[in-house]
């Protein structure tokens, strides 16, 4: 057991001199954000790539030139002092060159948020909601609802002293009792708030996170390209089971969703066009911020998740 | 030669040493006794942030849970910020000041001595007050060290005694930071104008300013919590009006600065450093004094940054995109003009000289990874994972405690009176640079990949990267020993230091003998 480990470790090491060889931008590796699945993932990813590469380029410069005088500019070398202290031009130059950089940085920044924060007619929405530990899925236009738990093989595996090996869970605690499925091809708008303390709904390939906020809804759009499924987690410290608090969604192909939906007991209806009544701002308060709707029982297993006592108020 | 120097004159004709035994230390209004007690209590806290820090490595080294609940690990992670935040970073720097300041500066003592002995003795007790919520009914704080609202308030009994402990903390700070400004304003050598002050001087008036304007936010910040669990008011609960995003925008606007608190002195040390082993004077001094005014202006108006997944309007997030941007050109001026002092220079490479050549590199790189984070596009992605604990701890870890490391090895021999070892001194350094960035380098690809932050466990693809993190933590923990028994061999060493000790060294403080007199300066001296 021990062996293995130090040859996963030292394979790792190697794996990272690979990555950094080979400009660490492959798809989907183990050292980089992935390219993702939706038109928002690969904006980012190119944002973040560009960025990236500006920084290199700097540490390289800044680097090269210290390593330089490190080399040249020593006293065992014989090297006297210079007695130079200032440079108007020089301080000037470095002053607004970096100025110029990172305008050229953050301007491509703004289009991609633009994209990002336009909710204008989306074809379907979730609404989305966090709780210690688990997630609520809830289908506002096609009457499907439920929750989505740790599946029970990892929830059996991650107990202190559990006797199971995580590697022999497929998925370790990045696996659920019930995923959310989503169509291809569509724009669907998650509502994302929270029953209890603050979580953040987070899948990686999808291009970024949301918080989930008791008493305010928050939203994303995706819209997933090819069918697959996508995992992530909860991404905002929510106490003891934090790390226990997966996401897993489903892309189908819409022929495939409608299936889904009829076998879940759901009804299919074209999305009301919503353009007139686009939610401008991000967060918005909920209709129902005054009472907090405690968790209802999932009907699967008849059992909340929730083993720690809610605060009173 | 005024009225300045008979009054230091009148305060000392009679040659009084330190006091004998246990109450020198409780008692002692002398800033370099005082300059100690706060330095030893960092070197304590800092054991006992890195033996938790210790354990949350040792759980991470396999996923699944091995060693600890994953609320015991939430509350390793929780303390291990506040310790090393409150208990090690701020008060190493505080004891540094203590130490030199008056002594940069050429007065006899801190302004306020009894102040000075107050702001100290405070911190022992409140630190007391946060450990022993280890023992107490649901156990220490688990909500992070950013105690973010609604989930602190889960916390148990531990709660009100966290929130005690932070207010005192806050006034152990703000009396500091009012010592040092009196000190730096009003003992000041009179020939030394303000644009002829050590940049450490500087740096640390700068400090007390911020300091002295965002504790008070922090405490009406904790203060809100208390109220909201104690006294039925709904700051930050929905249910009553209120809204926990509230919580955020107050404690980020203390956060903020508080970033900055914890490094500006650190670049007034690398000021100090990098000239004396360059032999060359600061490049652009006035300029470096400008930058530290400004970043610590912009620090005030950057704060949501930490916040962007909240949800907040298109154009709050294009402002402090744009704002934190603003914060790397004077952070890129600093750096500039450290390569610029050392260009040309006649270098030479003693122990200090190398914690600060690792600082420029390494902090350097914490720097660009926080542009990155800027980019909110792409914040939406590193916003709590590992990318954001790689970038923070390469700005505190590599960067503050990197710096005072450095300090503590350039005015050692001032302070004791002996030489340390150059060889050890060198080995602690090789072996702290190396596992350091074993230890947080990995932990950006971990980020990046989809590992979130204060988790207790992982997943299974990031295995090999989290067991190469955690050697590399063990290696960098165990050779902070090595610094411990160089310091201790110094204290009792026996190669006596000149005052000068540095040949390339300027300032006053190496016009005291090694160690200094006791009353430092009596007669003010003349700079220049």
């Amino acid at each position: 057991m021990s062996i293995s480990k130090l040859q996963r470790a030292l394979l790792a090491i190697f794996g990272l001199g690979l990555a950094l060889a080979s400009g660490a931008a492959n798809a989907d590796s183990a050292f980089n954000l992935p390219v993702g699945v939706t038109p928002i993932s690969h904006e980012v990813y190119a944002l973040h790539m560009r960025t990236f590469w500006i920084c290199v380029g700097i540490a390289v410069v800044v680097f090269g030139v210290m390593l330089i005088s490190i080399v040249l500019h020593r006293k065992s070398r014989g090297y006297k002092a210079a007695h130079f202290h200032e440079h108007v031009w020089v301080e000037i130059a470095w002053t607004i060159a970096p100025a110029i950089i990172l305008i050229v940085m953050a301007v491509p920044a703004v289009g991609v948020l633009v994209h990002m924060e336009d909710y204008s007619k989306p074809d379907m929405s979730i609404k989305v909601t966090g709780y210690q530990w688990m997630w609520n899925y809830d289908y506002v236009d096609n009457g499907v609802s439920f929750y989505s738990k740790l599946a029970e093989d990892s929830n059996r595996a991650r107990v202190l002293d559990s006797k199971v090996s995580p590697f022999s869970v497929k998925h370790y605690i990045r696996d659920v009792d019930h995923p959310l499925v989503v169509p291809t091809g569509r724009k669907v708008r998650l509502l994302i708030t929270s029953g209890d303390v603050i979580h953040s709904w987070w899948v990686p390939d999808f291009g970024g996170k949301t918080d989930a906020i008791p008493g305010y809804v928050n939203q994303m759009w995706i819209k997933v390209e090819k069918p697959g499924t996508y995992r992530g987690q909860c991404a905002e410290l929510c106490g003891r089971g934090h790390a226990f608090m997966p996401i897993v969604v489903v892309a189908k192909t819409p022929e495939e969703f409608r299936k889904w939906v009829k076998a879940n007991g759901g009804h299919l209806r074209h999305a009301p066009e919503t353009g007139g009544a686009t939610i401008n701002r991000k967060r918005q308060p909920a209709p129902n911020a005054a009472q907090p709707k405690p968790p209802t029982i999932p009907p699967e297993n008849g059992k909340s998740g929730t083993d720690q006592a809610r605060t009173t108020r | 030669m005024n009225a300045h120097v008979a009054a230091a004159d009148h305060g000392s004709h009679d040659h009084h040493g330190p006091g004998k035994g246990l109450m020198r230390w409780i008692t002692t209004t002398n800033h370099k006794d005082i300059g100690t007690l706060y330095l030893v209590f960092s070197a304590t806290m800092f054991a006992i942030g890195g033996l938790f820090a210790i354990v949350i490595r040792s759980e991470l080294l396999e996923p699944g849970m091995q060693i600890v609940d994953p609320y015991f690990f939430n509350e390793m992670t929780t303390m291990h910020g506040l310790v090393m935040i409150f208990g090690v970073i701020m008060p190493s720097f505080v004891g540094l000041a203590n130490w030199m300041l008056p002594i940069m500066v050429g007065a006899p003592d801190m302004a306020l001595p009894r102040l000075n002995n107050f702001s100290f003795w405070i911190l022992p007790f409140a630190f007391i007050l946060l450990l022993s919520t280890f023992f107490m009914p649901g156990g220490a704080p688990a909500s992070g060290w950013t105690m973010y609202a609604p989930l602190v308030e889960q916390t148990g009994m531990a709660f009100p005694f966290m929130i005690f402990a932070i207010h005192l903390m806050g006034i152990s700070s703000v009396a500091g930071a009012i010592n040092v400004i009196a000190t730096i304003l009003n003992m000041r050598t009179p020939s030394m104008r303000l644009m002829k002050m050590p940049m450490f001087v500087w740096s640390w008036l700068i400090t007390a300013f911020l300091l002295i304007a965002v504790m008070p936010i922090l405490a009406g910040a904790v203060t809100m919590l208390l109220m909201d669990k104690y006294f039925g008011t709904s700051f930050f609960n929905a249910a009553g009006g209120g809204d926990p995003v509230l919580y955020q925008h107050v404690f980020w606007f203390f956060g903020h600065p508080e970033v900055y608190i914890m490094i500006l002195p650190a670049f007034g040390i690398i000021s100090e450093i990098v000239p004396t082993f360059a032999r060359k004077a600061l490049f652009g001094y006035s300029s470096m004094v400008y930058a530290l005014a400004s970043i610590a202006f912009l620090s005030f108006i950057v704060w949501a940054h930490h916040m962007f997944t909240v949800g907040m309007p298109l154009s709050a997030e294009i402002f402090f995109m744009f704002a934190t941007m603003l914060i790397a050109i004077p952070t890129g001026i600093k750096i500039f003009n450290w390569v610029g002092t050392m260009w040309r220079g006649s270098m030479t490479f003693e122990t200090p000289m190398l914690f600060a050549l690792a600082f420029i590199v390494l902090f350097t790189i914490g720097g660009l990874s926080g542009v990155m984070l800027a980019i909110v596009p792409a914040d939406f992605q590193y916003q709590d994972t590992y990318f954001v604990v790689a970038h923070f701890h390469y700005v505190l870890v590599t960067g503050a405690l990197f710096s005072i490391i450095a300090a503590i090895y350039y005015w050692l021999p001032k302070w004791t009176g002996h030489m340390y070892s150059e060889f050890w001194g060198k080995t602690h350094f090789w072996l702290s640079t190396i596992f350091v960035n074993v230890l947080f380098f990995p932990m950006h690809f971990l980020g990046l990949a989809g590992m979130p932050r204060r988790t207790a466990d992982y997943a299974l693809q990031f295995t090999d990267m989290n067991q190469i993190v955690s050697i590399g933590a063990f290696a960098f923990g165990a050779s902070q020993l090595i610094f411990l028994g160089i310091i201790i061999a110094s204290i009792r060493g026996r190669k006596n230091a000149t005052s000068q000790v540095w040949d390339g060294a300027k300032g006053l403080e190496w016009t005291l003998s090694s160690p200094p007199p006791y009353h430092s300066f009596e007669t003010a001296p003349e700079v220049e």
